[in-house]
């Protein structure tokens, strides 16, 4: 009884916060052109089906320092980063002598598009697999290397490398292929179920509220096509997965383990959300 | 961001006279000292506590940096260019170590 | 002393209050008296004038881990007159130092540009000295918002 009283009364405080500052406004008006030669696509027309009318970036809801950092791949601290994952790409590990340069050659070329294609069908497994998870199976396979660990050793910065060649290619995931599309809907079931003491959804805030503040947050459509992100919180870059278990964790629940099969449909339809905006990756977020 | 590195952007040539703008940009995590750990251990203070800019071995610009520097810190100044030659940049780390880089500029 | 369960009720609160108490505590700030003091000190005694310097710091900083900020002050940055050094400070910082900028004649102007961490909403101060003894500054406040969610 005092337990449901207590959810009650913490919707209604949020409800309360979140639709407060609604004259805030929503997403800026600007054009977002890396170093003056890149252009992005931050906002388009959404895809058939899609909830929203237009899939919006999180960049058009940041402040203007922050969206100055993403526009310059000199100023943007999270291409320290992908740098760093530019030398594991040339370094070689592993029982087989291999880098990753050694069958992959040079990434601008070979890993160009790549990215904007994740998460894909992996037969193997019989489930869909993303950059981070493609880099275990490369080193485990090919190299005879042990794969990382969640957030650890060299995911980071490399996943952030190779997504990054393909920067302004609109995201577009292959929904046909094996069993993706029953991953899909598990994701968007995902996407709807609302979780933890304060039972809210990722729609909740991010279709429902996109555009509004959460405390001093603005919030944005939650779309993915950035990651791995650079967050001023942190000072680093964060990943997907990373992201996902944050936000369900602050609905005060329980949250899913990276790479299990709730987050994976979830990253399959978050993308999937996401259609037609230019891979962004590393972006600069709050 | 593991390795201590430094990212440095210099035009490539300048008119004698001309007053450019440099970037620097090194991944360090300015640890303040002001955070504690799981077990709520202070951990200890680690930062890039100087940097110089020289050019052909004369001071150009420096400064002292306090933990209130954001991590991978960002310095951006400028430089007046009278002659061609290079630009060398230091970093120096509150345990001892210095990171360095050098650019080179021609006269257009 | 028999543990009964009021007494482990009392017990826990205890600890929990404790703990709270602990955590809330975060780094003890400086005052913005600690930091007029540093500014009297950087300045050599004489009051800082208004003017000639300008410090541009975001209205909002979206999170106070990186807040960038720039100052520049006229100067015709010659051998005989030129800016020697700018110091910044955050009056609600643990310290207030932040970061003291050096220019020569060769500098060609007296500006530069950072990114500083702010603990909570505050003034950040920028003071300059010249090669003549003059001594300007800027003053700015810079709200730090508490985030929503996530990560």
């Amino acid at each position: 009884m005092k337990k449901h009283y207590l959810v009650v009364a913490a919707s209604i405080a949020l409800a309360g916060a979140v639709s407060a500052t609604a004259f805030a406004g929503g997403p800026v008006d600007e054009e977002l052109v890396i170093d003056g030669e890149i252009q992005m696509t931050t906002r388009t027309a959404a895809p058939e089906g899609h909830p929203l009318d237009e899939v919006i970036s999180g960049w058009h809801y940041r402040t203007k320092e922050t969206r100055a950092l993403e526009a310059d791949t000199f100023e943007n601290p999270a291409m320290l980063g992908v740098e760093d994952g530019e030398q594991i790409w040339n370094t070689v590990e592993g029982t087989e002598g291999k880098s990753c340069a050694s069958c992959h050659g040079d990434a601008s070329e070979s890993m160009a598009g790549v990215g904007a294609h994740y998460p894909k069908w992996d037969a193997d497994a019989g489930r869909p697999i993303n950059i981070e998870l493609q880099i275990n199976k490369c080193r485990e396979e090919q190299m005879g290397a042990e794969p990382y660990a969640f957030d650890k050793g060299g995911q980071k910065p490399l996943t952030a490398y190779i997504k990054h060649q393909s920067l302004g290619e609109p995201v577009s995931i292959d929904l046909t292929e094996g069993e993706m599309q029953s991953w899909w809907d598990k994701g968007e079931e995902l996407y709807y179920t609302r979780t933890g003491q304060l039972d809210l959804s990722c729609a909740t805030c991010h279709e429902d509220h996109n555009g509004e503040y959460i405390r001093a947050d603005h919030l944005s459509q939650g779309q993915v096509n950035g990651f791995p992100t650079y967050r001023l919180k942190q000072a680093a870059l964060v990943s997907v997965h990373n992201r996902f278990r944050g936000c369900i964790r602050d609905t005060r629940a329980e949250f899913p383990a990276a790479f299990s099969d709730d987050l994976m449909a979830l990253e399959v339809y978050v993308t999937w959300r996401g259609t037609g905006l230019s891979v962004e990756t590393p972006a600069v977020r709050q | 961001m593991a390795a201590v590195k430094p990212r440095v952007k210099v035009p490539k040539s300048a008119s004698a006279g001309e007053v450019i703008t440099i970037k620097t940009l090194i991944s360090h995590p300015m640890e303040s000292g002001q955070r504690k750990d799981n077990d709520g251990n202070p951990i200890p203070r680690q930062i890039i506590n100087k940097f110089t800019c020289e050019f052909n071995g004369q001071a150009v610009f420096s400064c002292d940096i306090d933990p209130a520097v954001s991590a991978n810190p960002y310095l951006e100044f400028t430089a007046k260019v009278n002659e061609a030659g290079t630009f060398k940049f230091t970093w120096v780390d509150d345990d001892g170590s210095v990171y360095t880089d050098e650019k080179e500029i021609a006269l257009k | 002393m028999t543990i009964t369960r009021r007494s482990m009720l009392t017990l826990s609160v205890g600890a929990a209050i404790g703990v709270v108490a602990g955590v809330r505590s975060g780094p003890a700030l400086a005052s913005a008296e600690d930091a007029m003091a540093k500014v009297m000190e950087f300045a050599g005694g004489s009051e800082p004038a208004t003017g000639t310097i300008t410090l541009d710091a975001p209205e909002i900083a979206e999170n106070g881990n990186t807040v960038p900020i720039s100052v520049s002050v006229e100067s015709p940055m010659t051998d005989g007159d030129y800016v020697e050094s700018v110091a910044i400070f955050a009056d609600g910082n643990p310290s207030p130092e932040v970061i003291t900028f050096n220019f020569t004649p060769m500098s060609g102007e007296a500006s530069a540009t950072t990114r500083m961490r702010l603990a909570k909403t505050q003034n950040v101060i920028a003071v300059a000295k010249t090669s003549t003894g003059q001594v300007f500054m800027d003053k700015k406040e810079v709200k730090v918002t508490i985030g929503g969610c996530g990560g």
